[in-house]
């Protein structure tokens, strides 16, 4: 007899009155990523009462909500509310969730779009195209999106392109700069300060509040990067 | 019907209950930084807890009303003055358009909430207009007030004042000896045993560079017993973290939806209020509350507010 998989069940701890964390694991991990992932759609489909806002990270996920919603006369609000999680969690699946997507990001890497290509290339001991070809031939996952609205943490960067961040983080990074920090990329949405490394530029807007969504990357989205040549960076900037 | 801004005071902005439903793509909820002096304003002149109100902190801002209005003060005690006569707080008051309402600087505590009947009606960005100035985001761009603005207000709903005000006790207590209740966070038990000590019997004061994001606290370096890798989380108003330098932060109304320092508390939400109206160099001394607790006293305060937010309702319709 073949034992059923064990179903991944998180420890859930309160992060104050009004949200409750799951925590699937402690690093950076894709599998315990996408398991995130998972029970994030699960818990969305379920819309749980007073459940405001469901937040993935890399190997937690926050629950914002009203306790009021779930409070009892004997018996804790956030424990009541944890046990429902989980039975939503653990309920056999009545419908496979929707595969991820795969979005497609152009970038011109390099040059004027991409400053610090050259201090990746020799920290890396591989050439400016080398890196460029790396990063471009990667398949990413958006691990979450946090620091600012619309920037996403991506995971799957080459290992041999992993790089320190700056010691001095930049006051102001151009909206849509491609950039490598540490073991992660990610994407500058807006002007923002920040201490990655700049590698190159999309023309893709990643964060429009009038938008519908407001961002074309979504969490648990597989993601590809399309090297572009700078003149077609100009013309898809001009949209 | 408009109001125009003379002069903007120190920080003012417009906050509503906050963006809800965004953070999954990095967009925080903002809101005001006392929400129960939001909620009562709102009360006072017939409005819906989510109506958009003005936040003023320590300075606040000279206001020319373009039209007829109704208004509420709540919050720090301001001393409020209405074309030079002194406007009490916690009531509604009639205004005549060509007014000018000049709120001066708090005499205690930090911030004031400026309800107006009908609310704000400014343009909602992602269903709120809450002001996230980090963000860019919501009315003016996500800035603070500047002189000029003209601020819209919706059609109003009542305009006769009251004749009875509200006793601000207790949801206004600047008390800065009184202790600020704190749940141990997940890495409280990472602190090493100095820290552990220090962080609830040592007094912390909020330092100038403080912000409606967070207060940054100093006080007795806090360190852990060992070196902690952790991958960024999400994180929530009242968090309590610690980054390298051992100087622990408090994030406010304004705060990211995630974050990967150290969390070693989390301060009771019943407390938010009262710290966020400590200035920059007031005291806060922390006090050990357990979770459960901390959940009983907040439904009870939440219960408390929405009964006398009713009460005040039937009031005005009666």
């Amino acid at each position: 007899m073949i034992a059923a998989p064990e179903p991944s069940r998180p420890v859930a701890e309160p992060l104050g009155e009004t949200t409750l964390l799951l925590r699937f694991g402690t690093r950076l991990d894709a599998a315990v990523n996408a398991r995130v992932h998972h029970a994030a759609a699960l818990l969305r489909v379920a819309a749980l009462r007073g459940l405001s806002d469901i937040v993935p990270a890399y190997a937690s996920l926050a629950l914002h909500y009203d306790p009021g919603a779930w409070s009892r006369p004997s018996g804790a609000a956030w424990r009541q509310f944890a046990d429902a999680v989980g039975a939503v969690l653990e309920a056999p699946a009545v419908a496979q969730p929707a595969p991820a997507r795969t979005v497609t990001v152009p970038v011109c890497y390099g040059g004027a779009h991409g400053p610090d290509i050259d201090i990746v290339a020799r920290h890396c001991g591989l050439s400016v195209q080398a890196v460029a070809d790396r990063h471009a031939a990667g398949a990413y996952t958006v691990a979450m999106l946090g620091f600012a609205p619309g920037f996403p943490y991506l995971l799957g960067l080459d290992p041999a392109l992993a790089v320190p961040r700056r010691s001095d983080p930049r006051l102001r990074v151009a909206a849509g700069s491609v950039a490598i920090g540490g073991v992660q990329t990610g994407i500058y949405p807006t002007g923002l300060p920040g201490g990655w490394h700049l590698i190159g530029r999309t023309p893709l807007r990643l964060f429009e509040v009038d938008g519908d969504p407001p961002c074309p990357l979504a969490a648990g989205d597989q993601v590809r990067f399309r090297p572009i040549t700078a003149r077609e960076f100009e013309a898809g900037a001009d949209r | 019907m408009t109001i125009t801004v003379l002069k903007p005071g120190l920080l003012t902005t417009i906050q509503d209950l906050g963006r809800h439903g965004h953070m999954a793509i990095g967009v925080g909820r903002a809101g005001p930084m006392d929400a129960t002096s939001h909620r009562l304003a709102n009360a006072l002149v017939g409005n819906d807890p989510s109506a958009a109100s003005l936040e003023a902190s320590l300075l606040g801002p000279r206001l020319r009303f373009d039209a007829d209005a109704c208004i509420a003060l709540t919050g720090a005690p301001f001393p409020a003055r209405l074309d030079g006569v002194s406007l009490p707080m916690w009531r509604a008051h009639p205004v005549a358009a060509g007014q000018v309402l000049d709120m001066g600087a708090a005499r205690r505590g930090a911030r004031a909430c400026l309800a107006v009947a009908g609310g704000f009606a400014t343009h909602a960005v992602l269903g709120s207009r809450a002001t996230d100035i980090h963000a860019h985001l919501g009315p003016f761009g996500g800035r603070p007030l500047a002189t000029g603005d003209e601020l819209p207000i919706a059609a109003m709903r009542r305009r006769n004042a009251a004749s009875w005000s509200l006793d601000p006790r207790p949801w206004f207590d600047p008390d800065p000896e009184r202790p600020i209740r704190l749940i141990p966070g997940t890495h409280s038990d990472h602190l090493d045993a100095a820290s552990r000590s220090a962080l609830f019997n040592t007094g912390f004061r909020i330092t100038a560079d403080s912000n409606r994001t967070g207060f940054r606290l100093d006080g007795p370096r806090l360190a852990l017993s060992a070196p902690l890798e952790t991958v960024s989380e999400p994180v929530t108003f009242g968090t309590l973290q610690l980054p390298p330098g051992g100087q622990p932060i408090v994030l406010m109304a304004e705060h990211p939806t995630t974050g990967g320092y150290p969390r070693i508390g989390q301060v009771a939400a019943v407390d938010l209020p009262r710290l966020a109206q400590r200035p920059p160099g007031a005291r806060v001394c922390f006090q050990s509350i357990g979770h459960d607790e901390a959940e009983a006293r907040y439904l009870e305060y939440q219960r408390t507010l929405a009964l006398l937010i009713d009460r005040i309702a039937r009031r005005l319709a009666g």
